[in-house]
């Protein structure tokens, strides 16, 4: 046990603490803000942590540790959470052991996401229960709740946090949490953990009578609090909704929900009683308004304009006035830009000198759609670049086909990319296609976290390494080259002109260290005395540029 | 409800500090027993984008975010911010920019942010003990010193400015 002093922590780095005082066993996870530090924090704790290609197989590992009665944390952005969903649904099914704990961090106005989907919907959809804190003291305490909860009831637990509760620091004094669980050994269960149809219908209705238990002890759970004020207005939320409020309306009596699922429907119907007039107030999708006018409770809630973006104390002020009047709309900022000496400039200086159709990704590579560039067509979502590159080039008319290009990045190319590159061999388009891999040896967006193609674990320590033009050409890809864009930009034009001449599938690795990152790479190669021995094609060099 | 809650406004451009600047302020307001709270955005917007982080601090704080119009204190980095910063600020607060402190005395370009808070210091009931406390918890070693010269000259300046306006 960590001292027991108040201190200043960012939510996710209570999750951390609050993870390694509950004796979690193993965190896995795949880096996307605004979640990323949480394992790196539990690291730095002394606790496993684990970067896992994508989140569903992060998710998976976790699973297979829970079943063993180990507990386990498992962090996501809202969309990794997309790619985790089907053994999220399942694993509510099968159930778990040890606890397990699933970090969902939402991003409500987008400030580095290409959505603003709500996560509270997943904790329906899945069944499982949902806690969201509202500072970093809840973010340590409902960690420490959710694992309990997951072990009482065998499920796993949705903790949502969103931007403000993660990357906002508030004062944490870290409690004593429970004793760490039975080692873990393996304890064989068919009928629950094999879910063919004839175990999985009867886990279903396990499921559903878990919810009805846990849904009878939210209603007199610590997690929800009734701040008593005035009789005249009560307003019901949730996360950090709730500081905005009790700053935008002290009088107000308010219902402060820490488990929004399953909902303590008989304690909001109480509350919604006993005060005038009932105000739901919640950040994203009507969410909480929806779910409670279902049990046939009468509260008003925001207007359709307060749906989207980040609530704050001005917006809180607006919905209890019913305003709905136009915001001022607040003076645009310095949009963000590819670094100066980002060695990706130079690609994308090629790609729009060349008139590309560029199918891109998610990374910082995707700056490249600001001027001057504007090298950039598509962006959807992890690993979609060369998928929908391919779906181009199979209807477009040939002149048009042979100018797609699929852009994606080291780390993204491990998280889903691969799948891609089998698609392509698998049902190549007439004219081929041309992948360029953006490799700069590190996951760049998120803060420079490692990936399975670096050959460091999370903790910057040396692991095996997954080569990218090796899994290009094992999967089939004929024409695979490597160049540092950087250093031989002249190179790199001629070997991309050739191969969309060639109607062949190509990859081009364009390879040179992340400007930001390379000092530090250099750090951890002198400090491990790494060396990896690439396999050189010829002319080319596979060696990162510095 | 009276609030006694003091705002901090910490803006510039990706790069310049502002994060740690506005940690710094965070974790001298907490070792004088203040409540805190900061927030900030991370990610792309750090791109060489438009930066802030919202420091607060008093007896409790309720929000992470101030709400605009309510900062006390607008801690710029870089002069081109100020516009977009500029209605943060509440009637009477204050900004700490850049031309406070002369650019030649500094001990290094990067300690410009360090060097604000020495003014910014001035005006806030923190401690300097705390401050140069938080300053070395919150940089690396080897940057420290130089860090705290900064700190000092922004002190000196900060308190030359005070003195002016009253």
């Amino acid at each position: 046990m960590t001292t027991i002093t108040k201190r200043l922590l960012f939510g996710n780095e209570a999750i951390a603490l609050a993870a390694r005082n509950a004796g979690v066993a193993l965190g896995t996870g795949y880096p996307g803000t605004p979640s990323t530090e949480i394992l790196e924090y539990f690291a730095e704790y002394g606790g496993q942590a684990q970067w896992a290609p994508n989140e569903k197989v992060a998710l998976e590992v976790a699973l297979g540790a829970s079943f063993c009665g180990a507990r386990t944390l498992v962090t996501m952005k809202h969309v990794g959470l997309n790619v985790a969903a089907d053994p999220f649904f399942t694993a509510a099914y099968t159930g778990v052991d040890g606890g397990m704990v699933v970090v969902s961090a939402d991003d409500p106005g987008m400030a580095s996401s290409q959505n603003e989907q709500d996560n509270r919907h997943y904790a329906v959809a899945a069944g499982v229960p949902m806690l969201e804190p509202s500072s970093s003291q809840e973010a340590y305490d409902f960690t420490a709740a959710a694992i309990d909860l997951s072990e009482k009831w065998h499920i796993p637990v949705l903790l949502r946090v969103t931007t403000r509760i993660c990357h906002s620091k508030t004062v944490v004094t870290p409690r004593w949490l429970f004793p760490p669980s039975d080692a873990p050994k393996f304890r064989r269960d068919i009928k629950g953990r094999v879910m063919i149809p004839a175990y999985a219908r009867p886990a279903h209705r396990r499921l559903r009578a878990k919810l009805a238990e846990i849904a009878q002890w939210a209603e007199d759970s610590a997690l929800t609090r009734v701040i008593q004020g005035s009789k005249s207005l009560g307003i019901i939320t949730s996360g950090v909704t709730y500081y905005h409020v009790r700053e935008a309306a002290p009088e107000a009596s308010i219902l402060k929900l820490g488990i929004t699922h399953p909902l303590p429907i008989e304690k909001i119907r109480q509350f919604a009683e006993s005060v005038e007039c009932c105000v739901v107030v919640e950040e994203g999708d009507p969410y909480l308004a929806t779910h409670i006018r279902a049990a046939g409770i009468s509260v008003d809630s925001k207007p359709e304009m307060y749906r989207f973006g980040e609530l704050n104390v001005e917006r809180v002020r607006r919905i209890l006035a019913n305003d709905e009047s136009p915001e001022p709309q607040p003076p645009a900022g310095k949009l963000p830009e590819l670094c100066k000496g980002c060695p990706y400039r130079p690609v994308y200086d090629i790609l729009h000198r060349m008139n590309c159709i560029v199918s891109g990704d998610i990374g910082c590579y995707t700056l490249g759609v600001l001027p001057p560039y504007e090298a950039m067509d598509t962006c959807v979502c992890m690993g979609a670049s060369i998928p929908v590159g391919l779906g181009m080039r199979h209807v477009l008319p040939p002149d048009q086909a042979r100018r797609v290009v699929s852009v994606i990045g080291d780390s993204t190319f491990m998280h889903t990319g691969i799948p891609g590159i089998v698609e392509m061999v698998y049902n190549p388009p007439p004219d081929g296609h041309v992948v360029i891999v953006l490799d700069n040896g590190t996951t760049a967006m998120t803060g420079q976290q490692e990936h399975p193609a670096t050959g460091r674990s999370l903790e910057h320590t040396p692991t095996n390494r997954v080569s990218i033009e090796d899994v290009a050409r094992a999967i089939g890809v004929k024409e695979v080259h490597v160049i540092d864009p950087t250093r031989e930009a002249a190179r790199f034009e001629e070997t991309l002109e050739k191969c969309l001449q060639s109607g062949q599938l190509s990859l081009i690795v364009a390879r040179h260290y992340c400007i930001l990152a390379a000092p530090s790479i250099k750090e951890f190669e002198k400090l491990t005395q790494q060396q990896f021995d690439f396999q050189c094609a010829p002319g080319g060099s596979e060696h990162y540029g510095e | 409800m009276a609030s006694d809650t003091v705002n901090v406004l910490v803006a510039g451009l990706g790069g310049q500090g502002i994060i740690k600047a506005s940690d710094i302020i965070a974790d001298a307001a907490f070792r004088s027993g203040y409540d805190v709270k900061k927030s900030e955005i991370h990610g792309m917007s750090q791109r060489g984008g438009s930066v802030s982080s919202d420091v607060r601090f008093g007896t409790k704080v309720l929000s992470p975010m101030i709400p605009r119009g309510e900062a006390h204190f607008l801690v710029l980095c870089d002069p081109s911010q100020r516009e977009v910063f500029w209605e943060y600020l509440r009637p009477g607060g204050k900004i700490i920019a850049p031309d406070m402190v002369p650019a030649e005395a500094l001990p290094h370009q990067k300690t410009l942010n360090i060097a604000l808070l020495g003014v910014l210091s001035i005006h806030l009931a923190i401690p300097e003990n705390a401050w140069l406390l938080a300053i070395e918890a919150n940089l690396p070693s080897k940057g420290v010193e130089a860090n705290l010269r900064a700190f000092e000259l922004g002190r000196q300046k900060g308190a030359g400015v005070l003195e002016k306006t009253n």
